[in-house]
């Protein structure tokens, strides 16, 4: 945990952002992002109206089951939305005190890889199979960095030394599938990292890996972070992973946030039924053996088909009336603590 | 050579698969999957068998349900030797024994409905016909708290989650003893995952089965089983009670691998050590020599590097394999 990046004050978006535009240190805001799927089955809201921000230097969690939308919020920062089906309807998505969405394809192309660098999941498919690793590194330096053969190929050896690549020189020269799965992903992170990025998004970098080798990139990533001061958005659905990586965690259902707090607060002292319930049926190494899970019951909701009012009712055991009609907004429960739920916040069980 | 008390007992197991090349598919080489080891399953009991990808978990799985040819060492299932029993012996034996698979999407026939593919234990095992059937059937749908009506859907109506329970209906059907549970909840999501441990840990005391349960997620095994065996590269490190795994790991494999698992709890997990271990598992096809962890070990000594470590009682039931364990 870096010191210098805690939280303070006036986490209201709004409060928050008037504040800190004057010591320019925020990387990324997102305000009221909605991006929308037209299908067969109608108009899916994979994301309606999500506003989060990250700091110079900070890693922000972003958490919650599969089609809570997740990896469209981040595709639409990189404005990689496949058009049709998908478009992204409102919103803003200010990066460096620019508004991604307004800039032209031209420019974006300049911003992707470069000031904004992406991990995903599965490394082999993201990887071209024909070239050769040395290739598609020194490829992204020569376009953006505009270095020549030479450089580029000194700077590709240095950055699989960086991500702990041995024998880089001779292994440069290799394809794909000659690496391992956490080899590829180490290779897409030196990848990542060449343009020295300000922003490193990274989803669900570790899902497809075994657990040492899990441990050995997610330390990469963050030794990065703290030395170069990238700052880092890390989507999972393993909450072990962001308890042990991350400075401020967002919980996403259904599109959008439910919760938001640094994150010994958000596990301390939750305050959404869902982040409450999420935390209760995670197996914990250090509990004991046999200790009853609790369930949350029924299944992540179908996003072509949202009940009314707020989107977690059907399955949260303290729903009243209240919530199937309106839909409850982000409010701050305490400092930097902030939550969408109508629910008396003294009532809730842990 | 057995103990009433164990259902199943593994002897000296060791699966090698041939690697062919050329024209005449030769062999040269083997896959080491499974490399020589023996454990044992008591009645009623889980044990939860955890390594990384490649460590031969499932292939230790499918050995004990005699599924690949080739197997040497003995596998005894109350107390009878598998491995000496005649094709159509081995086939009403299966009626036992089944499996539970990872993949929901992938292990159910597409084109079967839910009646069908739970069903079809029942059909090939001549177990029941007609109403009654039809009964079991809707028993069994009824048992992994689906409703009897969805019999007639197909898999694709399904949820990850829901599949899961026709695949455990399925695994019911026969009315085995005993279940190898083959990463039964990695491909479902967090709060799914929960829901079938629980439908699992109901099940096995309800019907009294035994589990072998197989998975990479160690707080996962850690809840749900008994004892815990970890494997490396085809062996077996260290088995024990799954508490005294976490509270007094002896192997430094499984030392690592442990603190390799994340706590979902930043306060607990700061307080915690980090090891972590350099390079990737090798390959199979050639292991190193001696103790196969020596190269990523931080403690590996001389004798490390020739001699195979053997498997050694430290009290109770808590067995390791490690030459730095005295």
């Amino acid at each position: 945990m870096n010191a210098g990046i805690k939280l303070d004050a006036g986490m209201i978006p709004e409060l928050f952002v008037r504040k800190m535009t004057t010591t320019d240190e925020i990387v990324l805001e997102v305000k009221n992002l909605q991006t929308y799927f037209y299908t067969s089955e109608g108009e899916v809201k994979a994301v309606d109206g999500l506003s989060y921000f990250i700091r110079k230097g900070e890693s922000v969690g972003l958490v919650g089951e599969s089609a809570c939308g997740k990896s469209v919020s981040a595709l639409s920062v990189l404005r990689l939305i496949p058009y049709p089906p998908g478009i992204i309807v409102g919103g803003e998505i200010i990066f460096q005190g620019q508004d991604l969405l307004k800039v032209s394809e031209e420019e974006m192309r300049h911003i992707r890889g470069n000031r904004i660098a992406m991990i995903f999941q599965e490394p082999t498919t993201s990887l071209n199979p024909v070239l050769t690793i040395k290739r598609q590194i020194s490829e992204s330096l020569e376009l953006h960095r505009g270095l020549d053969k030479e450089q580029s190929l000194q700077e590709t050896i240095r950055l699989l030394k960086l991500v702990g690549i041995s024998d880089a020189e001779r292994r440069a020269d290799g394809y794909p599938f000659h690496f391992s799965g956490g080899m590829q992903q180490r290779i897409m992170v030196a990848m990542a990292l060449s343009c020295d990025p300000q922003l490193l998004i990274a989803d669900e970098p570790t899902t497809s890996l075994d657990v040492t080798v899990q441990a050995q990139l997610l330390e990469i990533i963050d030794d990065l972070r703290s030395r170069l001061g990238t700052a880092v958005l890390l989507i999972t659905h393993n909450l072990g992973v962001v308890a042990r990586y991350v400075d401020r965690v967002n919980v996403m259902y259904a599109g959008n946030l439910v919760e938001t707090a640094a994150t010994d607060e958000i596990y301390g002292n939750p305050k959404h039924p869902y982040t409450i319930g999420l935390l209760a049926s995670v197996p914990r190494l250090d509990s004991e053996r046999k200790k009853s899970l609790r369930i949350i019951k029924g299944l992540p909701p179908n996003l072509a088909r949202l009940p009314g009012g707020c989107a977690f009712h059907p399955r949260c055991e303290y729903a009243f009336d209240r919530c199937r009609v309106e839909t409850p907004v982000l409010e701050e429960v305490s400092l930097g603590h902030m939550r969408a739920c109508f629910y008396d916040v003294d009532k809730l069980k842990k | 050579m057995s103990n009433g008390e164990h259902l199943v007992e593994v002897e000296n197991l060791h699966m090698y698969f041939p690697v062919t090349a050329g024209v005449l598919q030769k062999k040269v080489a083997d896959v080491k999957a499974v490399d020589g080891i023996s454990f044992y399953i008591k009645r009623g009991e889980t044990l939860g068998l955890v390594g990384e990808s490649g460590c031969g978990k499932t292939t230790t799985g499918r050995c004990i349900l005699q599924l690949y040819d080739g197997i040497q060492g003995n596998v005894y299932f109350d107390g009878v030797n598998l491995s000496q029993l005649k094709q159509e012996q081995m086939r009403r034996m299966r009626r036992n024994m089944q499996l539970i698979f990872q993949d929901p999407f992938a292990s159910l026939d597409p084109r079967m409905t839910a009646g069908d593919i739970i069903g079809e234990p029942i059909k090939v095992h001549n177990l029941a016909k007609g109403q009654e059937y039809r009964d079991q059937v809707a028993e069994l749908l009824r048992m992994v708290e689906l409703e009897p009506f969805m019999a007639v859907r197909y898999p694709h109506e399904f949820s990850g989650g829901q599949r899961q329970r026709i695949g455990i209906a399925r695994a019911l059907a026969a009315r085995p003893s005993f279940i190898v549970c083959d990463e039964p909840v990695s491909a479902l999501d967090v709060s799914i995952q929960a829901q079938i441990i629980i439908l699992l840990q109901r099940l096995r005391e309800e019907l009294s089965l035994t589990y072998l349960f197989i998975a990479h997620d160690l707080s996962v095994v850690r809840n749900i089983s008994d004892r815990v065996a970890v494997m490396y590269l085809g062996r077996i490190v260290e088995i024990t009670d799954s508490d005294e795994l976490y509270a007094n790991p002896l192997h430094p494999y499984t030392v690592a691998l442990l603190s390799a698992v994340p706590i979902p709890d930043p306060v607990v997990d700061r307080t915690r050590e980090r090891i972590i271990l350099a390079g990737d598992v090798p390959s199979p096809i050639m292991p190193p020599p001696g103790c196969n962890f020596h190269p990523r070990c931080q403690q590996a000594i001389d004798i490390c590097k020739v001699e195979t470590p053997q498997l050694i009682n430290m009290g109770g039931e808590h067995w390791v394999a490690c030459h730095l364990v005295k």
